[in-house]
C-alpha cells in the first residue's frame, strides 16, 4: 500500500559471505518502541538472513533486548510497551491483528538471560510446548520429540536416566541448555536468545556456543551478547545499537576488523560503553 | 509503688546511657588511638546493667517487704546502681561493648522466645492433665467413640462423635463456598486485574476479613438462616431454624479473604520469569495459569487452604449463633447441628462446679480441637517444605 520510501537508517548486509540464498527471514521497516513516553527503538529497520547468527551488540540501554523481544512480541505483556512500524517473519506482518500470537511464538522461540526452567521434571518442561501446541499424537511421539529436543540441545547423554527429576535441579548451564532444549521441541524456526550466558561459566557458556553453532544449520538465530568474543565466535552478521537506534549491521569479521561507523569502532576499542 | 519503680528504672537506665557514653566518648584523645566501640554502644552496655540489676532487686523487694512498700523502688534504685556500675567501670578504649550488648540483646530475644514456647506448653499440659481427670469419669472410648452428646442430660453422656461430625460438616460448606471463590478471586486479582484495579479490590476483600465474627454471627442467624429456611421450605425441604448450611455459609464468606489474600500473594511471588517462559513457548495466558502459575504457587496455596481451615474449625461466634445448640448427628446441611467449639462455650458460660465431668468435658474438648489443629497445621507444613524450593 506504501509506496517505497528512502529508508535512512536502513543497514543491509554488503554482501555478507554467510548469507547463502540471500533469502531474509525477519525484516523490520521504521520500527519505533515506546515504553510510556520513553522513546526506547528509533526508526529502526534491518533485514535477518535464515541459518545465520546474528549477534546483536551495543551499550547496557540501547535497546538490543527490547527490539528482540519485538520479533515474537513478548512485547505484548509489557503494559506500557507500544510498538509502531512493521515487523516481517517470512513475509508476514507480525503485528497485523489477525495474526496469532500463539502461533507466532511457537514459530519464534525465546531463550532468556537466566535459565528459567518451570518447577517441573525435565521431561514434562520440554513436552510443554508440543504439549500445548498438540504436537504429539501419542505418548510414543511426545517421548520422540523430548529425546530429539534433548539430544539437539546436547543435553540427553546427561539428563537421560534422570528425566523425572526437577528441572530445577540442574545446575545453571544444564538450565540454560534444557530451556534450548524447551524451545526447539517445538520446532521453530527463528530462536532468539537475550543473553543466554551471561549466568554461566566460562565452560558452560562454550558448550551452548557449541550449540549455537550447531542449530544454525537449521535455524535462523539471534543472539544479544555483551561479549565482542563471543559474538565473533559464533556470529556470521554483528548489529551494533546505539541509544535505541541501530547503527551498523554487516558480516561478523569485517565488523570487527573494519568498521564503517566511527560509533562502532570506538564501541569495539572499548572507548565508550 | 509499681508506676514508681518502674519510672525509677527507666530513670536510672537513661543516666546510665548518659554516663556511659560520656565517659567512652571522654576515653578519646586527639590523634590517640580510636575506641573499639562507639560511645553509644558503651552506654546502651550500662543501661542493660542498670535495668537488669533494677528488675532483680525491685522484684526482690516487693517479695520481701511487699508490692506497697517503699523499699521496692529503694531497691530499684540500689539495684540499678550496682547493675551499672560494674559495667560502667569496664569501659576501655579497646572494650568490645557493641559485641558484649549484642549478646545481652541475644539473651533477651531467647528469653521472649522462650516465654512463648513455655506459655504454650504450659496450656497444652493443663489442658492435658483436666483432660486425664476427666477420664476418670468417662472412659475415653466412651468419649471418643459415644454418638451421642448431652452433658446435662440424666445420666449425662459424652459421646464425641456427633460434635465432631457436625464439625467438619461445617467446615466442609465453609470450604466448598470459600476455596473457589477465594481461590478464583485471587487469579483473577493476581493475572488479570490492572494493578489499580488490584489496589481497590484487595483492600475491599481484607474489610470482610476485619468484620467482628459475632457480627457475622448474628447476619448469619438473622438473614441468612431466615433466608435459608424460606427459599429451602419453598422448594418442599424442611429446614430447621438454625442449621448447618446458614452457618457454613457465613463462615465460608469469613474464610474468604483469608484464601484469597494469601493466595494473591502466593501467586504474585510465582517469579515472572517463569510467565514469560511460558508465553515464549507460545501459552495463552490461562494455559500459562493453569499449568505453570498455579503448579508453582500450589504448596502455598495448600497450606493457605489449610490454613483456613484451622480458622473454621476453631471459629465459635458464627456457630453459636447460627448453627444451634443440638447434637444431631447427621450429614444433613439442612439441619440444626453443633460443634466442638459451641459446646465449649456453653458448657463454661453460667455457674460450675469446677470438678463435674460436665465442665471437665470441656477440656477434652478442648484437647481434640487442639490436637485437630495441630495435625492440621504439620500438615501444611510438611507440604510447603516438600515443594518449598521448587522455583528461584
Ligand atoms: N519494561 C520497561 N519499562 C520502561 N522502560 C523500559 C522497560 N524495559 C526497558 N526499558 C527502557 O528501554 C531502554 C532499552 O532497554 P533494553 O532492555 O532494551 O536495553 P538493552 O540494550 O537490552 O540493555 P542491556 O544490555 O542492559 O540488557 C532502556 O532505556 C530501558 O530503561
Ligand atoms: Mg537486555
Amino acid at each position: 500500500m506504501n509506496a517505497p520510501v528512502h529508508h535512512q537508517t536502513l543497514v543491509t548486509p554488503e554482501k555478507p559471505k554467510a548469507l547463502a540464498a540471500g533469502q531474509f527471514k525477519v525484516t523490520a521497516r521504521d520500527v519505533d518502541v515506546f515504553y510510556g513516553d520513553k522513546h526506547a527503538i528509533r526508526k529502526l529497520s534491518i533485514d535477518i538472513p535464515d541459518r545465520a547468527v546474528s549477534a546483536f551488540i551495543g551499550p547496557s540501554g540501547c535497546g538490543k533486548s527490547t527490539f528482540l523481544r519485538c520479533i515474537n512480541r513478548m512485547n505484548d505483556t509489557i503494559p506500557t510497551c507500544r510498538v509502531t512500524g512493521d515487523i516481517k517473519v517470512d513475509k508476514n506482518d507480525i503485528y497485523d491483528p489477525k495474526i496469532d500470537v500463539v502461533q507466532l511464538r511457537a514459530k519464534v522461540g525465546m531463550v532468556f538471560q537466566k535459565p528459567n526452567p518451570f518447577p517441573k521434571s525435565i521431561y514434562e518442561n520440554v513436552a510443554y510446548g508440543p504439549r500445548i501446541h498438540g504436537l504429539a499424537a501419542s505418548k510414543t511421539e511426545l517421548d520422540e520429540i523430548v529425546e530429539k529436543s534433548l539430544r539437539k540441545a546436547g543435553l540427553w547423554e546427561e539428563v537421560k536416566d534422570r528425566l523425572q527429576h526437577p528441572g530445577t535441579g540442574l545446575s545453571g548451564g544444564q538450565q540454560q541448555r534444557l530451556c534450548i532444549a524447551r524451545a526447539i521441541a517445538v520446532n521453530p524456526e527463528v530462536i532468539l536468545m537475550d543473553e543466554p550466558c551471561s549466568a554461566l561459566d566460562p565452560i558452560a557458556t562454550a558448550r551452548i556456543e557449541e550449540l549455537i553453532d550447531e542449530l544454525r544449520q537449521n535455524y535462523c538465530i539471534v543472539i544479544v551478547t555483551h561479549s565482542m568474543q563471543q559474538a565473533a565466535r559464533v556470529s556470521q552478521l554483528t548489529a551494533f545499537f546505539h541509544l535505541g537506534t541501530l547503527v551498523e549491521y554487516g558480516d561478523t569479521d569485517e565488523m570487527f576488523t573494519a568498521p564503517q561507523e566511527k560509533r562502532t569502532q570506538d564501541y569495539i576499542t572499548g572507548r565508550f560503553g | 509503688m509499681f508506676v514508681w519503680t518502674v519510672l525509677l528504672i527507666v530513670l536510672m537506665a537513661a543516666i546510665a546511657y548518659w554516663a556511659g557514653r560520656t565517659r567512652a566518648a571522654g576515653l578519646v584523645t586527639a590523634g590517640g588511638p580510636r575506641l573499639h566501640s562507639l560511645p553509644s554502644y558503651h552506654g546502651l552496655f550500662t543501661a542493660a546493667g542498670a535495668m537488669i540489676g533494677g528488675l532483680a532487686l525491685a522484684i526482690a523487694g516487693a517479695l520481701a517487704f511487699g508490692g506497697q512498700s517503699v523499699a521496692t523502688p529503694v531497691a530499684a534504685v540500689v539495684g540499678a546502681g550496682i547493675g551499672a556500675a560494674p559495667l560502667y567501670a569496664k569501659s576501655s578504649l579497646d572494650f568490645r561493648a557493641r559485641n558484649n550488648f549484642e549478646r545481652i540483646v541475644l539473651v533477651l530475644l531467647i528469653c521472649c522466645s522462650g516465654v512463648a514456647i513455655l506459655t504454650t506448653i504450659g496450656i497444652v499440659f493443663s489442658v492435658l492433665f483436666e483432660t486425664l481427670v476427666f477420664f476418670r469419669s468417662v472412659s475415653p472410648i466412651e468419649f471418643l467413640f459415644g454418638t451421642h452428646w448431652s452433658p446435662t442430660g440424666t445420666p449425662p453422656s459424652f459421646g464425641l462423635i456427633p460434635l465432631l461430625a457436625g464439625t467438619l460438616l461445617i467446615t466442609v460448606i465453609a470450604i466448598l463456598v470459600a476455596g473457589p471463590l477465594g481461590l478464583l478471586s485471587a487469579i483473577y486479582m493476581a493475572e488479570y486485574a490492572s494493578p489499580h484495579l488490584r489496589s481497590v479490590l484487595k483492600p475491599i476483600l481484607e474489610i470482610l476479613a476485619g468484620i467482628p465474627t459475632v457480627v457475622l454471627g448474628f447476619f448469619a442467624a438473622l438473614t441468612v438462616a431466615p433466608l435459608i429456611r424460606g427459599s429451602g421450605e419453598a422448594m418442599g425441604f424442611s429446614v430447621a431454624s438454625e442449621s448447618a448450611l446458614a452457618a457454613g455459609l457465613v463462615m465460608g464468606m469469613m474464610i474468604v479473604p483469608l484464601i484469597s489474600s494469601l493466595s494473591d500473594d502466593i501467586i504474585n511471588a510465582v517469579p515472572q520469569s517463569l510467565r514469560d517462559g511460558s508465553y515464549a513457548m507460545g501459552a495463552t495466558k490461562s494455559e500459562t495459569i493453569k499449568k505453570v502459575v498455579l503448579p508453582a504457587a500450589l504448596p502455598g496455596i495448600v497450606s493457605a487452604f489449610m490454613l483456613a481451615i484451622s480458622r473454621a474449625v476453631g471459629e465459635t461466634m458464627i456457630v453459636v449463633m447460627a448453627a444451634g445448640l443440638a447434637a444431631n448427628l447427621t450429614a444433613n446441611p439442612l439441619a440444626a447441628v453443633t460443634t466442638i467449639t459451641v459446646q465449649i462455650a456453653t458448657l463454661l458460660v453460667g455457674d460450675q462446679e469446677f470438678d463435674s465431668p460436665k465442665t471437665l468435658s470441656a477440656f477434652a474438648l478442648g484437647f481434640v480441637l487442639f490436637f485437630f489443629t495441630l495435625v492440621l497445621n504439620y500438615i501444611a507444613l510438611r507440604i510447603v517444605q516438600k515443594y518449598r524450593e521448587q522455583y528461584d
